[in-house]
């Protein structure tokens, strides 16, 4: 899973990149993936307010709802036009033509709180850990079963 | 929604194809207490397979519940609303387990396997409550047996599920008419053959012994491998069956909810003599119903999601059941229960999608239907 070296990651799974005062959000290859096919994102308007950890945004594949939280607090200057009519385009270049809103960052404290790369990825990998470690022991289990029958 | 995760402590159930699932790279979520594949490559993927070719679905998470003795047949009679009678020699019904006041308690297929013998396949999410309902009421002519551990069932469902599964049995196919069965073997392995399914496609749900499961399994995707079988999961189930209109107990179908609203009345045979709700029922279709079931389609940019209130000039006719963006039609569909005066298909309303009112309109069911055998069978392969 590929994580830009260039942007900044939050526990959501948001990612921003900073252009001096102004930050483009959009989810992580991690989120897009978790979610499957994506079918709808209704975003705010230009001139909205964003809030640091408040829902700014949804996502819905063909299961389910996801609300996407802002990273930085700012105001909306642009949003992703194109989204709405090919919400598919999350999936395919989350990173690029899948961004979703930039925003004018009014506290730039914001992004401290925000991971590195690597951070983030070491961050997805533990959670993605935690998971496997405990299914694996438990195949594991389930074949020695199996060889005992 | 969910249980509180302290109560959480119960290890999920899961098939004897979990380990088949994982191996290809299946994304597993909790259904009904069980661990259960949602998808393998992707819902929309899997969705549109069943449609255009055929897909293989794990769905041994659904309960069995058999009964036998000489007074099975009227046990089941008496606790069903649909006609048991009437079934020639391996047939098999949809029928609904009703409660005193004509609620729903689920919705089952019964297979009459011999005249003193029924099966009756339930839902994962009321196996026990079935299960306990049925046991409660059986009096000493009739044993009743949760069979749940007994069975794997896989459905193979789409257009191509017939020349698939012919590759591996003796028994005539062609001959299996909708919502009929057969015993027989299929890849060595003896099953109940039944031309049954939750997609809306042609196709077959096949029972056999929980040891044959992977066996079975293996034998059906390399059957259909050069038929472009997928295997596919309970989200495509869902929006399969979503399209088709078939109700999903625990959201268009519950305790409280009868037959004469869910646009299941066709179940229903008052003709029968007594059976339990059978009072209420009537009574309800004489006064007419208070809600109705229908389906909705988005006339605004927007996806209509269960609880989703539906109104009209702001006032709440009810809610949303159930709602995707169709991956066949392309467009948001959903089921919901509105006041019975305002269920006429045409009419407009509103969907509350966090905080916003968006258009739809009441349309016919089902959302789609799939073509005649004859038409398909020109288009080839």
């Amino acid at each position: 899973m590929e994580f830009p070296d260039g942007l900044k990651y939050s526990k959501e799974h948001e990612w921003v990149l900073v252009e001096d005062k102004a930050a483009i959000i959009g989810i992580t290859e991690y989120a897009q993936h978790e979610l499957g096919d994506i079918v709808y994102v209704e975003l705010p308007e230009v001139g909205e307010k964003v809030v640091k950890d408040d829902p700014f945004a949804a996502v819905e594949s063909v299961k389910a709802v996801s609300d996407v939280y802002a990273p930085v607090s700012g105001k909306v200057l642009e949003i992703n036009d194109a989204l709405p009519e090919s919400p598919e385009t999350i999936n395919e270049d989350p990173y690029g033509d899948g961004w979703m809103i930039k925003v004018e960052m009014t506290d730039m404290d914001d992004l401290k709180d925000l991971m590195s790369a690597e951070e983030y990825a070491e961050y997805i990998e533990q959670q993605k850990g935690a998971d496997e470690e405990e299914e694996e022991e438990e195949d594991e289990e389930e074949e020695d079963e199996k060889e005992k029958k | 929604m969910n249980a509180p995760a302290t109560l959480q402590v119960q290890k999920l159930k899961r098939t004897p194809l979990y380990l088949v699932h994982r191996r290809l790279g299946a994304k597993l979520v909790e259904f009904a207490g069980w661990e259960m594949p949602v998808q393998y490559r992707g819902v929309i993927e899997e969705h549109l397979a069943v449609r255009g070719r055929a897909g293989l679905f794990d769905v041994s998470h659904m309960g069995e519940v058999e009964v036998r003795g000489r007074g099975a047949l009227d046990l089941c009679q008496m606790l069903t609303a649909n006609d048991l009678s009437r079934l020639q020699h391996g047939q098999a019904q949809y029928n609904l387990l009703l409660n005193e006041q004509g609620g729903i308690i689920d919705d089952v297929v019964i297979y009459p396997l011999e005249a003193d013998h029924i099966l009756i396949c339930v839902n994962a999410s009321n196996t026990d409550k079935d299960f306990d309902w049925i046991k409660k009421r059986s009096g000493g002519s009739a044993e009743v047996e949760n069979t749940s551990s007994h069975y794997i069932q896989l459905a193979l469902q789409g257009p191509l599920a017939e020349k698939i599964l012919q590759r591996l049995t003796r028994l005539r196919l062609e001959v299996i008419k909708p919502f009929h069965f057969l015993f027989g073997e299929v890849g060595g392995i003896h099953s109940l053959v039944a031309r049954t399914g939750y997609t809306g496609e042609d196709g077959f749900e096949i029972f056999c012994d929980p040891t044959q499961g992977q066996k079975l399994w293996g034998a059906l995707m390399d059957a259909g491998s050069e038929h472009g079988l997928q295997p596919a999961g309970l989200g495509a189930r869902d929006t399969l069956r979503l399209e088709s209109a078939f109700p999903l107990y625990g959201h268009e179908l519950d305790d409280s909810t009868t037959p004469l609203e869910s646009r299941l009345e066709w179940v229903v045979k008052f003709s029968k003599g007594n059976f339990l709700g059978r009072e209420d029922l009537l009574r309800q279709k004489q006064q007419g119903v208070q809600r109705k079931l229908v389906g909705l389609e988005m006339s605004e940019p927007g996806i209509a999601r269960s609880h989703y209130p539906i109104l009209k000039q702001g006032e709440r006719l009810g809610d949303v059941t159930s709602g995707t963006k169709s991956p066949t039609l392309g467009r948001a569909i959903a089921l919901g229960y509105v006041r019975a005066e305002h269920a006429a298909v045409g009419n407009s309303v509103e969907v509350e999608i966090r905080d916003r009112r968006v258009g739809a309109r009441i349309v016919p069911l089902p959302f789609y239907r799939r073509q005649p055998v004859e038409v398909k069978a020109k288009g080839g392969e």
